[in-house]
């Protein structure tokens, strides 16, 4: 832990690939991602083609949204387990709303409840230290009770999805997808609040050591209300994109997506008890876990199997990568 | 000595890697007898008593109980051979009620009732949860376990440390009859007042070696802080160098703290840090330092006094409060202020980024300049800057100091920088003391190393039992002096009363 580094004139070619690996932690990723592609190709040869890039992006940017949630909750120390109920309130009443008012104002509506649970979360974890799991899972839990109070009310009324959001969550322009319009704002947004600002910093600081953040006259409780209002808004986006996406609504749409997101961002490098990570490399772990995805479809085994296998492989991915790019 | 000794320990070491704990220890206790261990901060007391009750295994040595070797492998042989020991922390386990407690280690309990009455507790519920007991009264209940075991020895480690002074002379009183009833009692504390009035003999450790065994009687404090200092006396009567002479500017003081209380850990303290003053504070273990600091860092809320800053009242409910009056903390401990993972950057930066209203996009180039600045100014070693944890000890401590030069505090406290770091690195950081006072600042300087008051400070405050008994100026505060005023022994009057007398005003209570 504590040995100070000399510079390493010659070390063994093996350690010197890992100390590489270690300084630029992407670039093994990119190579798993590289060769999954490849080794699909190789199994069905022509199925890489525009067409199933762009599939294999629409599918991956919500799931890469959410998982933006977990990176920066997890650089905290943290984890939001209530952005599935998040996402799928905000998609259900975007949906329900959508018959009544104009597609903004079903949109504003639809956030509140981010918002609240947001609020909710940081409130619980950032005053009354609250175990975030625990308070995510109850706010999850709470979120569904209310959308199923809501299911009733607008049970007649049926649903309608906003023709913006399908575009946005379907279309493709040129052939590239559409919903590109949105992450590519969003992603560059995380990027940016994660290195250059003052509130990115205190993300890491407060998840690499707590009490060395108050001695420097950081005030937990502001950092961590603001960061899960912003990761449940966040969701709520997510949410937005992916009913636009699916185009059907239901009271479980975006739960699938919850451990999956804390997947991609565990195999982004972020670690889940704070302090180290980024987006980028949550960027590429959501699109490993798509591609991942479809290579186990084309497999064409029983669906029981295809889920350990596919618990397996991320298993085995995150723990290959931390060794790797752990230079201890 | 007619009567052979209960316990002896010889040759006894201990080592850590390259580390020597304990060199050569020997402690000799007769029956009957009250022995006092002795010894300056970091002496080796501590590693000897776990030896004795097995906690800790020797690398060298032997301890011999009636005359029998033994190999002491845990609490529990121990106290099978006769030999008990009461800790300075509470040892009872906080969940569990009293009985409960009792039963875990068989103690016997009628005795322990007796015992727990003549301590001065009478109406104790054998069925309250160890966590809602006050300190004082946990002390006793670990004392009362001790003696209803009815031990050969008792080890009583700085036993009256956290005692009002009425529990405290129960104590005494309990000790003293033990040992009339014929069993040996092994007593370290810094009170000189109650190892006079209580030991038989005292034996001194110094850097890990036994280096006197005394008979205790009037007048004997002297020979024991000679034995403790050994040659240093002399030597350091000769630093004495005036560096504290230039002169105070006028105004409020930058820190005042008047009548400040802390629970029972500290009392009535008062005392000024002026503009451009390193005051030292020198105290030793668990006198109450941590919590002074701890007030004027902002974590700890005093239970009454006053803390100044500019002649202004103060109240600090957070960190940031004490930072935004320009007060900076860095901690005794590195680990307690550093971003292990982050860079230095980020580690010097982060104080920029705590407030609200800086959330928002950095200036990186004013920020590497600003960083560039103070590493330049603190030689800091940047060869392994990606991760400060890859850093050498020396220059993680430079980083907890640099950010708040960086910050530009206007106040810094500082509890012991300079612990286990190198002696090249430990020169600049008391050149950057003397560099930042000239400049204006002030700093309070905690050291557990005394000879470090002449070289860095313009004064030395001296705490003990939670006061300040004395403020020496720099030319007196030399190793002798202070180690004498810590342990609350009066100033030697001959050969320094004229100069002491200029201020003495602000000195002994």
């Amino acid at each position: 832990m504590s040995n100070t580094v000399l510079p390493d004139s010659s070390p063994l070619p093996g350690r010197r690939l890992k100390r590489l690996m270690s300084d630029y932690p992407l670039v093994p990723l990119i190579l798993l991602l590289v060769l999954l592609v490849a080794v699909l190709q190789a199994m069905r040869p022509g199925i890489v083609n525009p067409a199933w890039i762009a599939t294999t992006i629409k599918f991956a940017i919500p799931l890469a949204i959410l998982a933006g949630c977990q990176t920066m909750v997890m650089l905290t120390g943290g984890i939001d387990l209530s952005v599935g109920t998040v996402a799928t309130m905000a998609a259900f009443i975007v949906a329900t709303q959508g018959v009544h008012h104009d597609p903004g104002v079903a949109i504003a509506i639809a956030l509140v409840p981010a918002l609240l649970i947001g609020l909710f979360n940081g409130i619980g974890i950032g005053v009354f230290r609250v175990h975030p799991l625990i308070m995510t899972l109850g706010t999850g839990l709470i979120g569904t009770g209310f959308l199923q109070v809501y299911q009733r009310t607008v049970i007649s009324t049926g649903t309608a999805v906003p023709p913006s959001l399908a575009w946005l969550g379907t279309g493709l322009s040129y052939g590239v997808p559409n919903a590109l319009l949105l992450f590519v704002p969003v992603a560059a947004f995380i990027l940016f609040l994660l290195n250059r600002t003052g509130f990115g910093r205190l993300l890491y600081a407060v998840g690499d050591n707590e009490h060395a953040a108050r001695l420097s006259g950081v005030r937990y409780w502001q950092v961590i209300l603001t960061l899960y209002v912003l990761s449940a808004l966040l969701a709520g986006i997510a949410g937005l994109l992916y009913i636009g996406l699916i185009k059907s609504a239901s009271l479980s749409l975006a739960e699938p997506l919850v451990l999956p997101s804390v997947a991609a961002a565990v195999i982004g490098g972020t670690s889940i008890f704070g302090g180290r990570g980024g987006y980028t490399g949550t960027i590429i772990g959501a699109l490993i876990l798509r591609v991942l995805i479809t290579l186990l479809t084309v497999m064409q085994i029983a669906e029981g199997a295809r889920q350990i296998l596919f618990g397996l492989i991320v298993l085995l991915v995150t723990a290959a990568y931390l060794r790797i790019i752990e230079d201890r | 000595m007619t009567t052979d000794p209960i316990l002896i320990a010889r040759g006894v070491a201990k080592h850590y890697g390259a580390v020597a704990a304990l060199r050569d220890a020997a402690l000799s206790v007769l029956p009957g007898e009250v022995h006092a261990l002795m010894g300056a901060n970091g002496a080796g007391k501590s590693t000897l008593v776990k030896i004795l009750t097995g906690a800790v295994r020797p690398s060298a040595g032997s301890i011999l109980i009636r005359g029998r070797e033994h190999t002491v492998r845990s609490p529990a042989e121990a106290r099978r051979a006769g030999l008990v020991s009461v800790y300075q922390e509470p040892s009872l386990i906080p969940d569990l009620d009293v009985l409960a407690n009792l039963r875990l280690t068989d103690t016997p309990l009628e005795p322990f009732r007796t015992f727990v009455e003549e301590l001065g507790v009478p109406d104790l519920d054998l069925s309250e949860t160890a966590r809602d007991i006050p300190l004082a009264v946990l002390r006793v209940l670990d004392l009362a376990r001790a003696l209803a075991i009815e031990p050969d020895v008792l080890l009583l480690d700085e036993m009256t440390a956290a005692l009002p002074a009425n529990l405290a002379e129960r104590v005494l009183d309990v000790v003293r009859r033990q040992s009339r009833s014929g069993r040996s009692v092994i007593f370290i504390s810094h009170r000189f007042i109650e190892i006079q009035a209580l030991c038989d003999r005292a034996t001194i450790l110094r850097d890990g070696e036994t280096v006197g065994v005394v008979d205790i009687e009037p007048g004997i404090e002297e020979r024991i802080v000679e034995l403790m200092l050994g040659a240093k006396v002399e030597k350091s009567r000769i630093k004495a160098a005036g560096i504290g002479a230039s002169a105070k500017p006028a105004g409020p003081a930058r820190l005042g703290v008047q009548h400040l209380q802390v629970g029972t850990k500290l009392n009535d303290v008062s005392f000024d840090l002026a503009n451009g003053e390193v005051a030292g504070v020198v105290a030793l273990e668990g006198q109450g330092q941590d919590e002074l600091f701890g007030v004027l860092a902002g974590s700890i809320r005093p239970s009454g006094g006053e803390v100044l800053v500019d002649g202004a009242r103060v109240s600090f409910a957070h960190p940031a409060d004490a930072i935004r009056a320009g007060i900076a903390y860095v901690p005794g401990d590195r680990s307690e202020a550093l971003l292990g993972h982050r860079s230095v950057r980020e580690n010097i930066a982060l104080p920029f980024s705590a407030r609200l209203r800086n959330w928002g996009p950095i200036d990186m180039r004013r920020e590497q300049l600003t960083v560039l600045k103070a590493i330049e100014r603190l030689q800091i070693d940047t060869r392994a800057q990606r991760e400060v944890q890859r850093l050498s000890g020396g220059n993680q401590q430079k980083v907890t100091i640099a950010r708040w030069v960086a910050s530009d505090a206007r106040t810094i406290l500082c509890f012991d920088p300079t612990r286990g770091i190198d002696v090249g690195t430990k020169r600049q950081i008391y050149q950057l003391m003397r560099e930042l006072a000239s400049q204006g600042h002030s700093v309070l300087y905690y050291t557990s190393e005394l000879e470090e008051v002449q070289l860095v400070c313009d004064r030395a405050i001296v705490i003990f039992g939670g006061r300040v008994v004395d403020i020496l100026p720099v030319e007196l505060a030399d190793e002798a002096a202070l180690t004498r005023a810590a342990y609350g022994l009066p100033r030697e009057a001959a050969p320094v009363a004229t100069e002491a007398g200029m201020q003495d005003g602000a000195g002994a209570p």
